[in-house]
């Protein structure tokens, strides 16, 4: 991948796996969007009859709508394992609100002079309800599809991180690994296809569509080629279920290196790493992508695979900060550099096992730490200016940031706002470069696979041990962004591929070269 | 027929309707008049079980409608809503064929018929196609008659079915509305407020209050002997018009010295006659004699 592809270019070199996503991006849409008619059409009816309901079951969709869709896929996960089901079923759940309120008020507002004239005509409850509220109340039912029809193409982006794929796949890959291209490649055809699916349904909703059965004949045509767009093979062919993170997906000390290095051609589904090692755990995914350092692995009883092939060097990770910053808040970077070697391996994964298993807050891990190291020091309630503190999405970060937090304000004057659970690498570091914060921890195998993405050679050369990536590193970002690597605060943290650990004993895995024979043998 | 027997209706605490009791019978428009709010959509409704009566009971030729299903009750009486109340989404042709559609008639004759009663209602033939919203309100009450009538039931229950139509017209259809064949043969009941409407189309009027029956009696009755004052400052506004609307040609006959010219002889009443003879000049002398012979048909009733 050379650094100055057009997105034209990527989208012609990536057009498989677009078209691929593009197809269970609908597919995803409209099966549950079938489902959300199927349950909502009916319930809108019922509550227009027991009118005693209507406030109740609104107000439940209402309140399951408001539930973020990352928190709710979250929720999804143990009853429905990972794939395409937890994604429907949420993408359902936020459909159903506009599906089932539109149809409420579409019925309940049929002129009553109507619906007495067809009861005075000896109409039934039914005859009165599909030759003369449902047909009255179309247009607005249509409308409230239309309103849920778009709502699931932006939620569906979202279905990638529980392995359903999707153009969220493009989307967050590019996010994390710094590739303007992939998150367009995804986000452009995830508007068209909000934009087109808006307009289709206008059209039906102004076309003047009355009777019930015409759309019920419509919404069967889409899922009989829904169904067999489903069939399509959406997840791994392996004997192991393998998921992967979208950043390990496009990572030469990742899937990349796997294919070249170690000739293994996986075809993983690609994962959120919020959920991909409870995945692993409860037996839904066998092989994942991970951190050395997580503490999930020791929680879980998981195992890491031995890298006997050298595709994952060690990375240090340090906190980096615009120089220009250093200077406009001195002493900062003392205060930071405070935590400089004092976090070794065992330490970060004791903590990171504090906050992911025991469930103790990042602040509670960070303040402990600090005050069994000696460096704890109660925040001088300082004045003199606010720095703003990053972090990208997972658990080390947290407690980093944290530490941070209170060394800063127990040693200098200034005042410390975190911004805590950014998406990815890309949007940490734009958002450091635009000023939007001042510092985050990053890693140095990030800097330089991701962000600087030097030639294969240059890789080669300086991943060989951590000291020297750092040095490449840290040269390097101070020429090209005018960045600062801070001093490394000692673990070494780098992507490893992990199991269940009495699975690879059962199958006899510890290296990653036994996975690729067990995986080969027939 | 239609018998009501001690029926009440109340909504909350208030009676709408308090324990009436009247009857319908065949081959008559029975009208209900009173002002507005005295029961009277009430009373009406309570015959095809829109709406269930406290108390009393109600008959159909004899059966309580009680012993049936609404839905199969419903489908042999006619009813005009006082709105007209068509299906928005259903063509003219599609409204008027709802209960052939649910008799499951075959489309021929829903056709004809359909045609047939345009015809008879004044409607062009064209309007079949069109959206209740394309017609005047006028038309859309036609359809709605049209509609009632379509089956033959031998009910036809009307709320206020003129309403939206001018005085002039109003007078028009009315006559052609008293002599459809349809009407011949069934039990109706036609609600109005309009005075004048019901001394048109009524062969006998029942004059209700606030719930309750007043009188009950023939448009000759209601002016000539008034059961109570209500009664009679009820008609006295229009009472010299109600007269002679109240008179049929037959009821002056006796009377008249002079032969009436054949377009005059098929008038509704005196007042329709009386209207026909002015216009002409050459009539003046037939207008005297029913005028005479009027006064001494009127003094009859008064003595
Ligand atoms: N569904 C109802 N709920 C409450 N009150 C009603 C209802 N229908 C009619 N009424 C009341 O009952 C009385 C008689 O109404 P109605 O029979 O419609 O009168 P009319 O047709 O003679 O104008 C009125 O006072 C009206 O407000
Ligand atoms: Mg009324």
């Amino acid at each position: 991948m050379t650094q100055e592809q057009t997105l034209w270019q990527f989208i012609a070199s990536q057009q498989d796996k677009l078209l691929a996503q593009v197809g269970q991006h609908l597919g995803l849409t409209f099966l549950s969007l079938l489902l959300a008619i199927a349950v909502g059409i009916p319930l809108g009816i019922l509550i227009s009859r027991r009118r005693r309901l209507a406030t109740p079951v609104l107000g439940i969709a209402g309140v399951l709508q408001t539930v973020p869709s990352i928190a709710l896929l979250g929720f999804m996960i143990p009853a429905f394992g990972i794939g395409a089901t937890p994604a429907i079923v949420a993408l359902l759940i936020y459909a159903l609100l506009p599906i089932i309120r539109n149809t409420y008020t579409g019925i309940t507002g049929v002129n009553p002079l109507v619906t007495e004239a067809a009861t005075a005509l000896g109409m039934s409850k039914s005859q009165r309800l599909f030759k003369v509220e449902l047909p009255l109340a179309m247009p607005v039912i249509i409308a409230g599809i239309r309103t849920a029809a778009v709502i699931n193409v932006g939620v569906a982006t979202l279905a990638s991180f529980v392995a359903a794929g999707g153009l969220g796949e493009f989307i967050f890959g590019g996010i994390s690994l710094n590739n303007t291209n992939m998150i367009l490649a995804g986000a452009i055809p995830a508007a068209l296809l909000a934009v087109v699916l808006d307009m289709a349904i206008g059209y039906v909703q102004r076309s003047g569509l009355r009777s019930f059965r015409k759309l019920l004949y419509a919404i069967i045509a889409i899922a009989v080629a829904l169904a067999a767009y489903f069939l399509w093979p959406l997840g791994t062919k392996n004997k192991l279920k393998i998921g992967f993170t979208p950043e390990f997906m496009g990572r030469q000390d990742g899937d990349l290196g796997l294919r070249q290095v170690y000739g293994m051609q996986l075809s993983p589904v690609v994962v959120s790493d919020a959920i991909m090692y409870k995945a692993a755990q409860e037996g839904k995914l066998d092989v994942i992508s991970g951190y050395s350092t997580d503490g999930r692995i020791k929680a879980f009883n998981l195992v890491v695979l031995q890298d006997d092939k050298n595709i994952f060097p060690p990375y240090y990770a340090a906190p980096i900060v615009k120089s220009e910053t250093l200077t406009k808040f001195p002493g900062l970077k003392e205060a930071l550099n405070l935590l400089a070697g004092r976090i070794n391996d065992s330490i970060m994964t004791s903590l990171n096992y504090k906050t992911e298993l025991l469930n103790q807050t990042p602040e509670h891990v960070a303040k402990d730490f600090l005050l069994s190291a000696g460096l704890y020091k109660a925040s001088k309630n300082g004045t003199k200016g606010t720095v703003r503190i990053g972090s990208k999405i997972f658990g080390e970060q947290y407690i980093l940031a944290e530490m941070y937090r209170i060394l800063i304000e127990g040693n200098t004057d200034y005042k410390v706002e975190t911004k805590t659970g950014l998406g990815g690498t890309k949007i940490c570091f734009d958002a450091l470069m635009n000023n939007g914060i001042d510092l985050y921890p990053e890693y140095t195998g990030t800097g330089l696979l991701v962000l600087l993405t030097p030639s294969q050679k240059v890789v080669n050369e300086v991943s060989k041990d951590s000291q020297k990536t750092y040095n490449y590193v840290a040269a390097q970002f101070k020429k090209q962004y005018g960045l600062e690597w801070l001093n490394p605060i000692g673990f070494n943290n780098a992507y490893a591929l992990m199991m269940r650990r009495e699975q690879a004993e059962k199958l006899h895995i510890v290296t990653i070269s036994d996975l690729k024979a067990y995986l080969n043998k027939k | 027929m239609i018998t009501l027997s001690g029926v009440s209706k109340s909504f909350g605490t208030h009676k709408a309707v308090n324990n009436i009791s009247l009857q319908a019978n065949d081959k008559e428009i029975l009208v209900l008049l009173g002002t507005s709010g005295c029961g009277k959509t009430t009373t009406l409704k309570m015959i095809n079980r829109l709406i269930e009566p406290d108390a009393g009971t109600i008959l159909i030729n004899g059966n309580d409608i009680r012993n049936s299903k609404p839905e199969a009750l419903r489908k042999t009486i006619g009813f005009v809503m006082q709105h007209a109340g068509l299906f928005p989404h259903y063509t003219v042709a599609q409204n008027i064929a709802v209960l052939p559609a649910l008799l499951q008639w075959d489309s021929k004759k829903t056709k004809n018929r359909t045609s047939e009663l345009l015809e008879k209602l004044n409607l062009p033939q064209n309007i079949v196609s069109r959206y209740p919203h394309e017609l005047s309100g006028g038309q859309q009450q036609r359809v709605g008659i049209a509609r009632a009538l379509i089956a033959n039931t031998p009910v036809l229950l009307m709320d206020e079915p003129f309403g939206a139509l001018d005085t002039l017209t109003k007078a028009a259809i009315h006559n052609e509305f008293k002599s459809l064949d349809e009407l011949t043969n069934k039990t109706t009941v036609l609600v109005t407020h309009d005075v004048q409407e019901a001394f048109e189309l009524g062969h006998r009027i029942c004059l209700m209050d606030k719930g309750q029956i007043v009188q009950t009696g023939t448009p000759a009755e209601m002016l000539y002997h008034p059961a109570n004052d209500f009664v009679k400052d009820f008609f006295a506004s229009s009472r010299l018009v109600l007269e002679y609307k109240s008179a049929t040609l037959q009821d002056i006959l006796p009377f008249l010295k002079e032969a009436l010219p054949p377009e005059v002889k098929g008038a509704a009443n005196v007042w329709q006659a009386l209207q026909l003879l002015s216009s002409e000049n050459k009539y003046s002398m037939q207008y005297d004699a029913v005028m005479q012979a009027f006064s001494q048909y009127r003094k009859l009733q008064t003595a």
